[in-house]
């Protein structure tokens, strides 16, 4: 026979079932409650449990129980509410009494489907592996042949064009006196073209971050441009920007997105006429690497009044961007039709781009792009790219990797001769374990104009807790532990613009000298070496071949 | 690194005075090679100057290929010149080196002078492509009043081999180069100087941004953008395409391989067009170091450093006869009576020009346009 308190278990999970478990420990423990207060999920709560305690005091044994109650700290074995091993709680710990640890074998995925709608969360792919940006090594170095430049002595340009750049045979210029002269009457279009730093900021959104993440970043980027003389530049994402910006001199440094949904469009068309510099460019979004083909969503719980007043939307209501645009019929059509109406608002003086997810079809847009003169480059987001908020199997098995898809588009521009016309920039996993620069570097050197990191700065620059093991990734709740990606000004006061815009700088700066590491020693420092694929090479035959590049082992 | 000798002269030279030139700088070579061009030809070519002439090497049945090619083609032998080979050790002979003046096809006879230019480059590549799979054909130019020698082996013994010390072969432009084989196996299609259309250079160095450079010249449609066995290749090339094919002033060859800064740019009165040049023809820029030789159709000759000036190079000489060298014992020997004192050594932004028959010298600075 069974006995009953075991079947009355039998419907609940064991904590091996779960990606984290917590441990606790009862002689460090002081029961302040600080855990129980801070965990964003409720993960972990104070009960109380009887103890029952065997004691024998005398010279022989004598035992006797004796019963009494203890407070204690608990995992709860509810999946709604399971632990993201975000370690809030450790941090807030005085005692080092608690901490969460990642349990491989969990089945998370098995259970996390309650209600009938699949998983969602926030973060990037959950794969903590290797990628294939950071298999490859810079093995083309100058040595005795050839002396290498010195990084710390040489003068370096570090810089990159966002915008159209017109085929040499169609430069409207003509010799007079023995010298060039551009013709001012030539019925050539002269697209608009940036000098940019090679590493920019993708777009995340004011709605998506936190009002003081999102100003963080963008004082950054000001102070990058203003002080450093770096012209960085940063996407608004799709959710508009603070008005007074769109009014400021600052605007210059921003890309402005617009996406299916237009979220914050109103804004920025009433600001048009107020506007004193223009934008750096316009990216429509087509795609994100980390949910290709889906849409964007800012559930209700984020949309206070500052996002309501920013976006043009009442509050509290889930905004949710269509997987595409409704005016979307046709690449040829509408695609054209949506750059030339985003040029010509700004009067043709601004690039207009399109960023899509990447995908085998990326050569299909690149191609039709290739062919309109008024688009400015294409932006390609691989599968590693980050998300505010994504259904799992979007993140985990959608989308396609940067490397082989942004060498495809490259090489297919150069059988085109056409690589230098129209800039391609590559995004998704830049960074991802923390090699900025040199992920940023072999992008480069496989034939990206510039790189877009998100995800990256974001953590870097505001201690995000998020990882591959799934590490909290509840971007999408609006109850980020670190004020990163909430709306609620309890949580979002506990970050400091100040120190965000600090770490913006810091990495910017730091990513600027590792990257004249890189190339000084392989001889460039005048252009960017772009689609100097014979610099790179990589421990795998395939891949090698993939890419086009040389096998090193 | 290889070494690199020129002279550029009123009367008529021959080839040996810069292999000499050369050979003072033998620290600097490792004798892998010997390439050599000959422009503005005098001697048995005085006469021959509209014709164009082919520069190669053949196999036994590489020459019959090329004999049936020719003939199909409709051009016309006019004269053949084929140096006098005396054995030395190390250099294995080839069946034929020779350099025939042809007078074109009689349909072409009266075509304007870049529809010939194409005609010729088109029969050279397809010469090429005949004889490169077998090594049975090498076609290293073809063009009128220009002659181009390669082989493997010292210069010095390599001039010897091809009897130039008694040939009557001589040219009021010779470039000279002194292999340094580094990166790639001896071939001679690697070995410099190149020679497009009329537009030829030779370099020293390494080029760092060889691939980039290619990819967008092999995208330029024009067919001559191939080969590529040397990275130095491409500055050939890039010399051909700004000049020929963009129509820019020889001096703007230097604002494509080495751009100006944007706030440099600002100060010059072209700035506009260096801007959009310096976009457009964002990958033609290297990254050096090189030092760059050569001469354009109408004879002019030039020096041009990259912009770290990582390679030395130095123009000396008279009116009427300048040395363009990679050292300056090369000049002493090539124009041992000059004011030294005049010597330029071409900085960072500076290009040397030499006007034909080595009338004048100008160091045209890219600062100041």
């Amino acid at each position: 026979m069974e006995p009953a308190s075991r079947l009355d278990h039998n419907h609940r999970l064991s904590l091996k079932e779960f990606p984290y478990i917590i441990r606790w420990r009862d002689d460090r423990c002081k029961r302040c409650g600080r855990c129980t207060a801070v965990c964003p999920v409720k993960a972990i709560e104070a009960t109380v449990k009887v103890q029952r305690t065997i004691r024998s005091d005398g010279p022989l044994p004598q035992p006797s129980a004796s019963r009494s109650t203890v407070q204690v700290v608990e995992q709860v074995t509810n999946m709604e509410r399971y632990c993201t091993g975000c370690a809030a709680c450790a941090l807030v710990c005085p005692n080092e009494a608690i901490e969460p640890e990642f349990n491989p074998s969990n089945k998370l995925l098995h259970y996390k489907n309650k209600g009938g709608d699949g998983y969602k969360r926030g973060g990037r792919r959950n794969d903590p592996s290797i990628s294939t940006l950071d298999r490859l090594k810079f093995t083309r170095i100058s040595m005795l042949t050839d002396p290498a430049l010195d990084a710390g002595r040489h003068e370096f340009r570090v810089r990159t064009l966002l915008g159209r750049v017109l085929s040499p045979e169609d430069m409207p210029v003509a010799v007079a006196n023995g010298m060039l002269k551009t013709d001012p009457k030539s019925n050539v279009f002269i697209p608009p073209v940036r000098e940019i730093y090679p590493i920019m900021i993708g777009s995340m959104s004011i709605g998506a971050l936190s009002p003081p993440m999102w100003e963080g970043l963008a004082m950054g980027v000001a102070y990058l441009n203003e002080v450093e003389g770096m012209p960085v530049v940063m996407c608004s994402g799709e959710g508009g920007m603070s008005p007074r910006l769109l009014r400021s001199r600052y605007l210059k440094y921003f890309i402005i997105q617009i996406a299916s949904g237009y979220f914050g469009w109103d804004e920025i068309i009433h600001a048009l006429p107020h506007m004193v510099e223009d934008p750096a460019a316009i990216e429509i979004k087509y795609g994100q690497g980390a949910k290709p083909g889906d849409g964007g969503l800012l559930m209700a719980q984020k949309v206070l009044k500052l996002i309501s007043k920013i976006r043009g939307v009442p509050q509290f209501v889930d905004l949710a961007s269509p997987p595409t645009h409704q005016t979307q019929y046709s690449i040829e059509e509408s695609v054209a039709k949506m750059i030339l109406s985003m040029s010509m608002a700004w009067g043709f003086r601004v690039p207009v781009y399109p960023k899509i997810s990447g995908s085998k079809t990326a050569q299909a847009v690149l191609n039709n792009l290739a062919r309109n003169q008024y688009a400015a480059a294409l932006s390609i987001d691989g599968e590693d790219g980050g998300t505010g908020a994504a259904y799992n199997v979007s993140m985990d098995k959608m989308g396609h990797p940067i490397a082989s898809n942004l060498r495809d588009c490259y090489l297919d521009l150069v059988k085109q001769g056409k690589q230098n016309e129209l800039p391609l920039i590559a995004a998704g996993g830049v960074g991802k374990k923390g090699n900025l620069a040199a992920n940023a570097a072999a992008l480069i050197l496989l034939g990206a104009s510039a790189v877009s990191i998100g995800k990256y700065i974001m953590q870097t620059a505001s201690d995000c807790f998020g990882d591959e093991n799934n590490r909290c990734n509840i971007c999408n709740t609006g109850q980020c532990p670190r004020g990163i990606t909430t709306q609620d000004p309890r949580l979002y006061r506990r970050l400091d613009s100040d120190k965000v815009a600090e770490r913006v700088v810091e990495v910017f700066k730091a990513a600027d000298t590792e990257l004249k590491k890189i190339f000084a020693p392989m001889g460039r420092s005048t252009e960017l070496p772009i689609g100097m694929s014979d610099g790179l090479s990589i421990d795998d035959e395939a891949m090698a071949k993939r890419l086009g590049i040389s096998y090193a082992c | 690194m290889c070494r690199l000798a020129a002279i550029t002269s009123k009367d008529y030279i021959s080839p040996m005075e810069p292999i000499f030139a050369l050979e003072t700088m033998k620290e600097g070579h490792d004798g892998s090679g010997l390439g050599l061009t000959l422009k503005d030809l005098g001697g048995e070519f005085l006469k021959l100057k509209k014709y164009p002439v082919l520069s190669g090497i053949c196999s036994k049945d590489g020459k019959k290929t090329l004999d049936d090619f020719m003939k199909r083609q409709g051009f016309t032998l006019k004269h053949e010149w084929r140096p006098k080979i005396r054995p030395v050790r190390g250099i294995v002979a080839k069946d034929h080196y020779f350099a025939r003046a042809y007078d074109y096809p009689a349909s072409f006879r009266n075509k304007p002078m870049a529809e010939k230019e194409d005609l010729l480059m088109n029969a050279r590549l397809s010469l090429r492509k005949l004889g490169e799979s077998d090594q049975s054909i090498f076609a290293f130019s073809f063009y009128p009043d220009v002659i181009t020698l390669k082989e493997v082996g010292d210069p010095l013994e390599t001039a010897e081999f091809f009897g130039l010390d008694k040939d009557t072969l001589s040219a009021r432009i010779v470039l000279a180069q002194g292999r340094q084989n580094t990166n790639y196996a001896i071939y001679l299609y690697a070995c410099h100087p190149f020679f497009i259309q009329g537009y030829c250079s030779m370099t020293n160095g390494e080029n760092t941004a060889f691939v980039p450079i290619r990819e967008f010249l092999s995208g330029r449609g024009c067919p001559g953008y191939m080969g590529y066995n040397s990275d130095s290749e491409v500055f050939t090339h890039i010399l051909h395409y700004s000049v020929r094919q963009l129509g820019f002033p020889l001096h703007y060859y230097k604002d494509v391989i080495t751009p100006l800064k944007a706030a440099e740019i600002d100060k010059r009165p072209d700035g506009d067009a260096i801007r959009m040049i310096k976009q457009s023809l964002r990958p033609l820029c290297i990254d050096g170091p090189n030092m760059v030789i050569g001469f354009t159709p109408d004879g002019t000759c030039f020096m041009v450093q990259d912009s770290k000036k990582l390679r030395p190079g130095v123009v000396g000489g008279v009116k009427g006869r300048y040395a363009l060298m990679a050292e300056e014992c090369g000049v002493d020997r090539a124009v041992s009576k000059r004011d030294r004192s005049k010597d330029i050594f071409p900085m960072k932004y500076d290009m040397v020009i030499i006007s034909p028959q080595a009338q004048e010298v100008k160091v045209w600075n890219q600062l100041h346009g």
